[in-house]
Parts: C-alpha cells; sequence; structure tokens
C-alpha cells in the first residue's frame, strides 16, 4: 500500500455489500452470455426483433440517465434519435457503408442537436423542459416531413445499403450478424453511459436532481452540468438511431415522432428512474408490446401500452428496479 | 484585521416596502459575527443579498477584494462563500455521505470528472468522512440523507457548508428546531473553527448569539440600529426596546415600578 494513512473505516466496504457486487457481476456475466448466444438458436425474426430491442434499449438508457439520474424528464428525445437515423441513412447512401463510421456520424449529428437547442432548453426546469423538449421534437419531425429534398419528405428514405463492418468489407446481411454488432455497439454505448452515470460527474448529476439551489450554493454551475449530460444523451440517442437504420434500412418522419418520444419514457418510468439497467428492461417490454402483441390485438398496441403504465404506476412505483430486495447498505447505519 | 466582505449602501425593495436599507456592515477576517433583530428586521433578505440568493435594488457587494453584487450565487461559493439554510437544505435520495462527498469533490475541482467512479476519488471521499465525523454523522454515512430525523439534518447542513472549506461561513439561524443539547454541540463545532474561518451569523436564538459572536450588529427595520462588543449591544437600550418592544419587555418582566 502506497497511502500512508487508512482511509475512514466508514468508507471500507462492508461484506454484505461485496457479497451482493459478486452476485450482480454473475448476473451480469450469465446476461450477456445468454444475448451473445441467442442467434445461434433463434430464428432470424426472433434476431430482427431482438436488434430493435437492444436499439431501443441503448434509447432508453441514455434518456434514463437525463430523466432518472439528472432529473431532466425529456419529451423529445426522438428528435437525436431521429436526427442521428437520418444522418446514418444520408452517410450510408452517398458516403460509406461502413457501419461504425455511420454510428460516429450520427452520434455527431445527435450531440450538434443537443448541443444547438440544449443552451436554451436545459435552462427550463420540471414541466417548462418537458414542454419545450416537447417542442423541439415537433419542430424536428416537421423539418423531417417538409425538406424533401434531403429528407425525402414524408416517403422517407429507402433503398438504403446494408451496412459493412470494415471498408470494403462484405456486406452484412444475415440477421445474426447484424445482431451481433448491434449489440456489440449497444453495449459499449451503454458501458460508457454507465461509467458516466457512476462517476463524479454522475454524482453531480443526481444532486441536481435532488436540490439544484443547494448545489449552486455550493458552487457547482448547474446550467454546465445539465448542458454537458444534455449533450452526451443527445450523442447516444443519435447512436442508436444509427443502428435502427442498419437494421430497419429505412427511415421516414414516424422515427422521430412523438410516439417514439413517448414510448422511450415509458420505458424509463417501467424500468425505474435512475437505475439505468432497468431501463433496458422497460425497453424490451415496450417494444414486445407495440411490435408482437399489437399486431394481434388488431393494432390496439399503445391502448395496452396506456394499460401497461397505468398498472405499472401503482404496482411498481419504482419501477423494475424496484423490485430487487431493499439495498443491505441502507439498513448499515440503522443496524449499529 | 482586514475586512473579508463588506456591503455599501446594500438596499433591497419589495415594492413599496424597503427590507434592506442602505446597509454599510464590515465583517473582518476572522471575526464571529451575529446579525440579530426583531422579526421583520430584513435579516434574511440581508442574508440571501449576500448569498446571491436575492438581487439588489441597490448598493455593493465586496468579498475578499472582489465586488460580486452581479454575480450569481454559485460563482460566490466558489470564492469561499458557504451556507447554511434556515430550512435544512440537502439531497434527500442519496447518502449522507454522497451528501458531504458533493462538497468535497466541488472544492477538490473533480465535480465534471466523467470517468473515475464517484467512489474512487479517494482524496474526495476521506474528507467526506472526516467533515461527518467533525460534526458527528459517521455512523449514518450509508444512510439516505431522508431519513435523517431533523437534528441529523441540520448537522449534515453544517457538515456540507463545511467541507466546501469556506473563507466565509453564513449562517442562516442554524439552531432553530435543535435541541438545546443540539445547540450546544452546535456552538462547540464553531468554536472549534480556526481563524481562517470567519463566521456571518443570523440569529434569533440569543444565547447562542452571546456565546459565539465577537461582533454584533443589531438590524432593526431593515436599518442598522447598533453595532459592537456583544456587551456593549446587550445593554444598549435602543436595542432591548426594539428587539423586546415595550410592551413585550413588560410583559416579559414586568413593568418597571
Amino acid at each position: 500500500m502506497s497511502r500512508t494513512t487508512a482511509p475512514p473505516p466508514i468508507l471500507a466496504p462492508t461484506a454484505p455489500a461485496r457479497r451482493a457486487l459478486t452476485t450482480r457481476g454473475l448476473v451480469a456475466g450469465g446476461a450477456l452470455l445468454v444475448l451473445a448466444l441467442l442467434p445461434l438458436f433463434a430464428s432470424a425474426n426472433v434476431a430482427d426483433m431482438l436488434t430493435r430491442v437492444l436499439v431501443f434499449a441503448l434509447l432508453a438508457i441514455s434518456l434514463d440517465l437525463l430523466t432518472g439520474v439528472a432529473g431532466l424528464p425529456s419529451l423529445g428525445h426522438a428528435a437525436p434519435f431521429g436526427v442521428g437515423a437520418y444522418t446514418a441513412a444520408l452517410v450510408a447512401k452517398h458516403l460509406t457503408t461502413v457501419g461504425p463510421l455511420q454510428l460516429l456520424a450520427a452520434a455527431a449529428a445527435g450531440a450538434a442537436l443537443s448541443a444547438s437547442v440544449g443552451w436554451l432548453v436545459v435552462r427550463a426546469r420540471g414541466t417548462y423542459f418537458l414542454m419545450l423538449t416537447l417542442a423541439v421534437g415537433e419542430i424536428v419531425h416537421v423539418l423531417a416531413d417538409r425538406w424533401e429534398g434531403i429528407t425525402g419528405g414524408s416517403n422517407g428514405l429507402a433503398g438504403i445499403p446494408a451496412i459493412t463492418l470494415l471498408p470494403g468489407g462484405e456486406s452484412v446481411r444475415l440477421a445474426g450478424v447484424l445482431y451481433w454488432y448491434v449489440l456489440g455497439a449497444v453495449l459499449l454505448g451503454a458501458a460508457v453511459l454507465v461509467v458516466v452515470s457512476r462517476s463524479a460527474f454522475g454524482r453531480t448529476l443526481r444532486g441536481i436532481r435532488d436540490n439544484e439551489e443547494r448545489m449552486r450554493s455550493l458552487g457547482y454551475a448547474t446550467i454546465r452540468a445539465k448542458y454537458a449530460v444534455f449533450c452526451i444523451v443527445g450523442a447516444a440517442a443519435g447512436a442508436a438511431g444509427s443502428l435502427w437504420v442498419a437494421q430497419a434500412r429505412f427511415v421516414s418522419p414516424a422515427d422521430l415522432s412523438f410516439e417514439i418520444s413517448a414510448m422511450a419514457l415509458l420505458a424509463v418510468v417501467l424500468g425505474g428512474r435512475g437505475s439505468l439497467w432497468g431501463a433496458a428492461f422497460g425497453a424490451a417490454l415496450v417494444v414486445l408490446i407495440r411490435d408482437e402483441l399489437s399486431p394481434q390485438l388488431g393494432g390496439r398496441g399503445p391502448l395496452v401500452l396506456g394499460l401497461v403504465f397505468i398498472v405499472a404506476v401503482y404496482l411498481l412505483p419504482r419501477g423494475f428496479a424496484g423490485l430487487r430486495l431493499p439495498r443491505r447498505t441502507r439498513h448499515r447505519g440503522d443496524a449499529r | 484585521m482586514t475586512a473579508l466582505l463588506q456591503t455599501e449602501e446594500l438596499t433591497r425593495r419589495f415594492g413599496k416596502l424597503v427590507a434592506v436599507d442602505r446597509v454599510t456592515l464590515t465583517v473582518q477576517a476572522g471575526a464571529r459575527h451575529a446579525v440579530i433583530g426583531p422579526n421583520g428586521a430584513g435579516k434574511s433578505t440581508l442574508f440571501g443579498l449576500i448569498t446571491g440568493a436575492i438581487r439588489p435594488s441597490a448598493g455593493r457587494v465586496l468579498f475578499d477584494g472582489h465586488d460580486l453584487t452581479r454575480r450569481p450565487d454559485h460563482v460566490r461559493a466558489r470564492a469561499g462563500m458557504s451556507q447554511t439554510f434556515q430550512h435544512s437544505s440537502v439531497f434527500t435520495t442519496l447518502s449522507v455521505l454522497d451528501n458531504v462527498a458533493l462538497a468535497t469533490q466541488r472544492a477538490a475541482g473533480r465535480g465534471m470528472r466523467m470517468v473515475r467512479p464517484a467512489g474512487r476519488h479517494a482524496t474526495v471521499q476521506e474528507q467526506a468522512a472526516r467533515h461527518l465525523e467533525l460534526v458527528g454523522l459517521a455512523d449514518r454515512a450509508a444512510a439516505p440523507a431522508g431519513t435523517l430525523s431533523h437534528g441529523e439534518r441540520r448537522q449534515l447542513e453544517v457538515a456540507l457548508a463545511l467541507a466546501t472549506s469556506p473563507k466565509l461561513l453564513l449562517l442562516d439561524e442554524p439552531t432553530a428546531g435543535m435541541s438545546a443539547a443540539d445547540s450546544a454541540r452546535f456552538a462547540e463545532l464553531i468554536e472549534a473553527l480556526g481563524p481562517e474561518v470567519t463566521v456571518l451569523i443570523v440569529e434569533h436564538d440569543l444565547d447562542v448569539v452571546f456565546r459565539l459572536a465577537t461582533r454584533v450588529t443589531v438590524l432593526h427595520l431593515g436599518k442598522i440600529l447598533a453595532e459592537g462588543a456583544p456587551a456593549e449591544v446587550r445593554s444598549d437600550q435602543a436595542v432591548q426596546r426594539a428587539y423586546l418592544g415595550d410592551a413585550v419587555f413588560d410583559e416579559l418582566f414586568g413593568a418597571a415600578p
């Protein structure tokens, strides 16, 4: 040990806390293994559906960082997602079929959109923030619909070539291979968001969520922190947009409609705000209901989503993440 | 001695009411300076003008040689002002340790670091733990701040204010709602602070004021009524009249024979 003085005893992790970490590591590792091996057993249709779930999970996790961790509930998260999707589509059609490059361009476009509107938007709070993000989402939606020269208007952009993983590489046409590409990209993106959430900056964001006034009196330039996270989640949403296009090979104004924003927010609420991994489960449920259950119900998926939302609010006020056993650390102080 | 904080002709009007009326106040570095006054004297408004929560109608706030009149609250905090709030203002969903770590990580310039896990900033965590021990909350470090009792929240509030290593500690009625024991403990904590921390305390409880203060300013109807050493102020007839009012004075101590 290079440290001369031992840290105060209250900082040492307790045995139960360490055990909980090990358990969580095992569960996470098992889940990753299952996710990675799925295409070997599943049909192409199932792989397609799981790909959509993964993409939506990244979108929901990024929204959770903004809403659950930083306390900024956005109703316009489809805007950076859609801008990323259009950017990826245009890059694919005109510049390169290399998927990772499309992803980077889409992330940059999502961040750029967030950076350009963020200065204004993050100054608003609560309902005003909700309304401003909604407005941004609608404006971007209308732009996609009207700016026909670039976006193809309401027809959208079709004929997007399949991605390649490397320059000059083979086109990815198998649903399973595409799934692996999307899985890798989503895991990378989610890992970045989790790292940010656990960092000192993540703690700053939670402080702002709890009590912004107090944060300022501690010397935090809270607007700057909120702007930073707004841009980060914009980049993640843009990246998700490029993955969406890599699979659908089509993009239309529907991809940045209010429905996408609302579904993402629903996934966050279902998952339990602020837990990140909970949002991924919420995203899976939302996509499954919309894409799998809805056709069987004659297109009444949104109705089911609404019912699920009401039930969730009553039964799971803290979402899926609230289902786990109460954290042991919570009782530590009382036990002594 | 040099002045750490000066207000010059500081004024704040709310409509026709002049809550703070041309207050010129000097707080010497290292002082334990108290501002007292009856309800409605403008103490809290003056406090807000100094911390930046309220914008002045006229006048200036000088701190540590800089004019901070037009600077927002977080800039004043970075310049070395730190405050406690009259109503405990903590981060209820975060652990007690994380609450204080928010203060120490800002003071260490780590508040925007995005890679290393928050708990691995060793000095930030250790300083936070030390401040918890200082105020006597070490055994509650892992509890969410929302589960603390009222008295414990007040202690946490003080830990938060001290953890930014301030030059000036601004205390807004710190002992409001504290038990006598907690009050005494709080007074000990402030007495134990070194001369590098200047304290400006706005307080209702005169026992605490006369125990801690080296200098007292009396505010009445937005204006400075008197200022001096605690003993001088205590024996000032005008202060007694203003603070207690003739009628109340009689009620409490009996009419003069």
